[in-house]
């Protein structure tokens, strides 16, 4: 059904009347129904970036490793051995509100997708993911929904997920985020990319059928929900991980001939985006014919085909000479094939169907005039820094400890990564939850990859500059400190409605911090992905930049995790100075969220992690856990509950109340166990590197410096529960 | 001819699903529920328009394939 | 010891299987697409884990009725051996090669993590490298492996000798007598639902499935 284009429609559509004018002065006349629905998905916020473009460019982007920053499918950089890493990570927040199964699934196959297109073949998967208050009964379903959905995907597709992050707060509610993260790996002269090129070769349709489902998702992508936002469910789409794990092999084994002159997968947007990116890439144009599409339903219109986001689908350009070559690969895996159209000289997109002309669209002004938009921006007031002094402490420590390590937000995840399939390819060295970042090995080689994903939303909220700036370091740091050294992000700024000044201020200044800590730590900004407009009847989620962190290991070997081995001694690298402000401990203990988040220093980041590194991969340290959420001392109970290792903490720290001491956020900080403190703690001298003694592993009891004992099976327990209870519970059956 | 072949799992073979479903059904109020059982449909659309031989078809895909004979049971209803 | 791993659609650890097989045979593995029918030649036929043909309809019903079946079935007749893993296992009891059938797991939900499994019996092609009653570390990643069977199969099994592992700690996933794996009559064919192909590198944590592979290699 064809619709009058016109300024109602242009609003439906989220286009606005500036926009709607630019695209009929670009056309010369009113567009057709189906060039019109070409240009509201080109234009959407989820496709053009409008808001986000002028900011993003800030962002450190080069380093002599990279091979590829953003504006290819994913990033890609060296990482020896002749091999490039790619990678990327990407939201699919609105469709896992509206659908928290097939949401969270579609999100997995599409960043896979962006992944395997450029010629690696997927070897990890990570997610970071954000949900509303526990105690809201919509989010126990969402939870569930999209557990099951991230390991209903990954698991079939046989991609190992090893890594990720989870967090709770109310702002999330009604904007649950899942940001998924896939890294491949592939030659690095073997690296395809999307330009387009070769007037008259073929155009190639591979993968599943076209069916109506997911029209218009990048507009819903960028439009705040309301109320009536469960109505939207019927344009989410339905992933099917087995033709996505076919495609995978089939594309690949393509790949490995001279027949992809360029490849894109079909991702927001489908047909239109794929086509319009490839033949704007490569300054060509485009002719499609809709009549060979392969259709799943009857009936559809050339808006529909244009517009579909239909799952596992690919976009090739091929040789000409090559087109059996690949028509081969494709019946083997019984995938459709299907030459939908050709590279033309005119610059332009055609659009056939059914004999008729249906879009004839000028490439370069729909790429070069896309809306873009320096939004006003309004900064985030800043926090007062809080005097730990000032701070009581009703609870001491053993109390604070239990609460702590029990509480959603930094309870055990054991829960979710037991439904995730963590060590299929047989290369997993450090499994979610061993190590501060995952460890996965290249196959048949001693090098490995080491990757994380972090953001603490509650800093970004209190200051968005330390916050972005912290999100980047806690990365570089959790690489780290398992030794490898940390190459390049990607990064998924996910943020409210940016026609909001103070959203803007956020995401500016969010991007600010990001940036100067890429700058000094040398990790750049590889690729990424933007989610505005998580808002839900005016409330916006936290800012929540997630940042995805690869580094590399020469030697798998050399990888340490957190497992408290006994008769070590445990010492803090870093200097605490007992910063409470925004800590884990003022919000569950204190029971507020108050004050500055922690600085980072990031040229006292960098030397303590410099250090810290140079001593894993001497082998002196044996354990390393960054200290983050919680502080030192649930650094330290969650290393002996790894291991079942106890530890006697003796240090008593002068100046500082030990509640901010123990319990403190300062960053930068690092708890290495070592077999001789004294002579690590001489080195570090020598280095110029703060540390201290904190105390000696061995036995099962925790024992703490107030002199309260507790045992690490009671601890274990205690940290076990929240998921269990919460899911599993009695009162958690309703949801088959 | 359409059938449509259900598959259930046999009386004695454990269903959690379904279990499940009527612990979900409880508290959600509805408190008569006896038992709950969770099994599949297929729908076949056959080139056939006998509807005796429809019937054998569908009896023999479900013993060759639909159906697991250890742990399913299944019924074919033709129209 | 000449092996090969066949690969149906879907199917996701033939790698892992393929790895562990040349760390003990020192041969790389004949991988065989599920469209070959000649299976000649081959001592040994692995059949791996993951999701052929997407699980759809049931855990292995589509691939136990592929072309290369009739070729295993010939195999299976030869007395050749034949080691299903996962989805493999699922494969040989659909295709009627192992008794019993894998239903969706107890708690309804897919269960990752290592899993100790104890040796039912130490004089077989598989388990003469390990002891009888010895517990060994495997890694499990699977939504249906809860072992099913009628009262009488699963005495003949008991009856016969023709268990081939159980958990040792939590029946996770709600298996008959916590049945793992299982032999056929001719202790040649060997299903089980844990992964000792993930468990033959002490980088991933530990060399626990390695004697399975060292033992098969010997044969």
């Amino acid at each position: 059904m064809e619709r009058d284009v016109n300024q109602a429609l242009a609003r439906e559509f989220g286009l606005n009347a500036e926009e709607y004018q630019r695209v009929l002065t670009i056309m010369g006349r009113t567009p057709s129904f189906t060039e019109f629905g070409v240009f509201s998905v080109m234009w959407s916020e989820h496709c053009s970036y409008k808001s986000s473009r002028v900011w993003l460019k800030q962002l450190p982007t080069k380093a002599p490793w990279v091979i590829h920053g953003p504006g290819e499918n994913a990033g890609v950089v060296a990482i020896g051995d002749g091999l490039a890493a790619i990678f990327k990570m990407e939201s699919h927040n609105h469709p896992s509100f509206i659908e928290p199964y097939q949401g969270a699934a579609t999100g997995v196959g599409g960043i896979l997708r962006d992944v395997f297109t450029m010629g690696a073949r997927p070897i990890a998967n990570l997610n970071a993911l954000r949900f509303g208050n526990p105690n809201n009964p919509r989010t126990r379903r969402i939870v569930d929904g999209v557990v099951r959905g991230i390991g209903g995907y990954g698991n079939c597709v046989g991609v190992p997920t090893v890594g990720g992050e989870i967090n709770f707060h109310p702002a999330y509610d009604g904007n649950p985020l899942v940001n998924a993260m896939t890294v491949g790996i592939a030659p690095v002269d073997r690296i395809f990319l999307s330009a387009a090129a070769g007037l008259g070769n073929p155009v190639v349709y591979v993968g599943s059928k076209t069916g109506r489902d997911g029209i218009h998702g990048a507009t819903m992508a960028s439009a705040e929900f309301d109320a009536n936002s469960e109505e939207k469910r019927p344009t989410v789409q339905v992933g099917d991980p087995f033709t996505e794990k076919l495609l995978i092999e089939a594309c690949l084994e393509l790949m490995a001939t001279d027949a992809i002159v360029a490849i894109q997968d079909m991702g927001a947007a489908g047909l239109t985006s794929s086509s319009v990116e490839m033949a704007g890439k490569g300054g060509v144009g485009i002719e499609l014919n809709l009549d060979n599409v392969p259709a799943r339903e009857i009936g559809m219109t050339a808006y529909e085909f244009m517009l579909s986001e239909s799952q596992e689908r690919m976009l090739m350009v091929l040789r000409p000479d090559r087109e059996d070559v690949a028509r081969a690969i494709f019946d083997k895996w019984d995938l459709d094939f299907a030459i939908i159209g050709h590279i033309t000289d005119t610059g332009r997109i055609t659009v056939r169907h059914q004999g008729e002309i249906k879009a004839d669209i000028p490439l370069a002004p729909l790429n070069d005039q896309a809306p873009l938009y320096t939004r006003p921006t309004l900064e985030t007031s800043k926090k007062e820094a809080l005097n730990p002094a000032r701070i009581e402490d009703r609870v001491g420590l053993t109390g604070a400890l239990r609460t702590l390590i029990a509480c959603p937000d930094l309870c055990s995840r054991a829960w979710v990564w037991d439904q995730y399939d963590s060590t299929v390819g047989g290369q997993t060295v450090k499994r979610p939850g061993a190590a501060d970042a995952a460890v996965v090995k290249l196959e048949g080689l001693k090098r490995a990859l080491a990757l994380t994903t972090d953001c603490t939303p509650r800093y970004c909220l209190a200051d968005p500059e330390a916050g972005g700036m912290q999100a980047v370091a806690e990365a570089w740091r959790n690489l780290t400190a398992v030794g490898a050294r940390p190459l390049a992000i990607t990064d998924n700024m996910n943020f409210g409605n940016p026609e909001k000044p103070e959203i803007m201020g956020q995401f500016a200044a969010a991007i600010r911090g990001m940036a100067a800590a890429c700058e000094a730590l040398d990790f750049p900004v590889v690729s990424g992905n933007v989610s505005l407009y998580n808002e839900t009847e005016g409330r916006g989620i936290l800012p929540t930049p997630a940042i995805g962190g690869l580094g590399v290991l020469e030697d798998a070997a050399q990888a340490v995790g957190i497992s408290l081995a006994p008769w070590l001694d445990i010492v803090v690298v870093g200097a605490t100075k007992g910063w409470l402000g925004q800590s884990l401990w003022l919000r569950e203990i204190g029971g507020r969220e108050d004050g500055a988040p922690p600085p980072v220093d990031l040229t006292v980041e960098r030397a303590n992690g410099d250090f810290v590194r140079s001593r894993i991969l001497s082998g002196e340290i044996r354990a390393c856990h960054d200290v983050a959420d919680g502080g030192i001392l649930v650094a330290i109970a969650e290393m002996a509950m790894e291991s079942g290792t106890g530890a006697r903490l003796s240090a008593h720290p002068r100046d500082i109340p030990g509640h901010a001491f123990w319990f403190g956020e300062d960053q930068g900080r690092y708890i290495v166990a070592v077999p001789d403190h004294a002579s690590f703690i001489r080195a570090a001298e020598a280095a110029g590197i703060p540390t201290m003694k904190l105390g000696t592993s061995g036995g099962g009891d925790l024992t703490l410096p107030d002199g309260g004992t507790i045992s690490v099976e009671s601890l274990r327990a205690d940290h076990q529960r929240f998921f269990k209870a919460w899911m599993d519970g009695d009162a958690a059956e309703n949801r088959s | 001819m359409k059938a449509t072949v259900t598959v259930m799992l046999k009386n004695g073979v454990l269903d959690p699903q379904g279990k499940a479903i009527a612990h979900a059904l409880g508290t959600l109020g509805f408190d008569n529920v006896n038992d709950v059982r969770a099994g599949k449909v297929i729908e076949l659309d056959l080139n056939e328009t006998d509807a005796g031989k429809a019937k054998a078809q569908a009896e023999d895909m479900a013993r060759k394939l639909l159906a697991n004979g250890v742990i399913e049971s299944f019924r074919v209803v033709v129209e | 010891m000449k092996a090969g791993i066949v690969v149906f659609p879907g199917i996701n650890r033939e790698r892992d299987m393929a790895i562990a097989l040349e760390l003990s045979t020192g041969v790389k593995p004949r991988m065989v697409w599920h469209k070959e029918t000649d299976l000649s030649g081959l001592d040994l036929v692995v059949i791996p884990g993951g999701f052929s043909f997407g699980d759809y309809l049931r855990c292995g019903a589509m691939a136990a009725r592929s072309p290369v079946m009739a070729a295993i079935h010939d195999h299976a007749a030869r007395g050749g051996y034949i080691l299903g893993v996962c989805n493999g296992f699922q494969i040989l009891t659909e295709a009627g090669l192992l008794p019993g059938a894998l239903l969706r797991n107890a708690g309804l939900r897919f269960l990752s993590m290592d899993a100790n499994l104890r040796v039912e019996r130490a004089d077989t092609v598989f388990t003469r490298q390990y002891q009888k009653g010895q517990v060994f570390r495997s890694v499990m990643a699977h939504g249906d492996g809860n072992f099913f069977a009628d009262t009488a199969t699963l005495d003949r099994l008991d009856g016969e000798g023709l268990v081939a592992f159980r958990y040792a700690d939590d029946n996770l996933n709600g298996s008959a007598r916590a049945i793992a794996g299982v032999f056929s009559p001719n202790l040649r064919i060997l299903g089980m639902m844990p992964h000792p192909e993930d468990m033959v590198d002490p980088l991933m944590g530990c060399t626990d499935g390695k004697p399975l592979f060292d033992a098969l290699a010997a044969a």
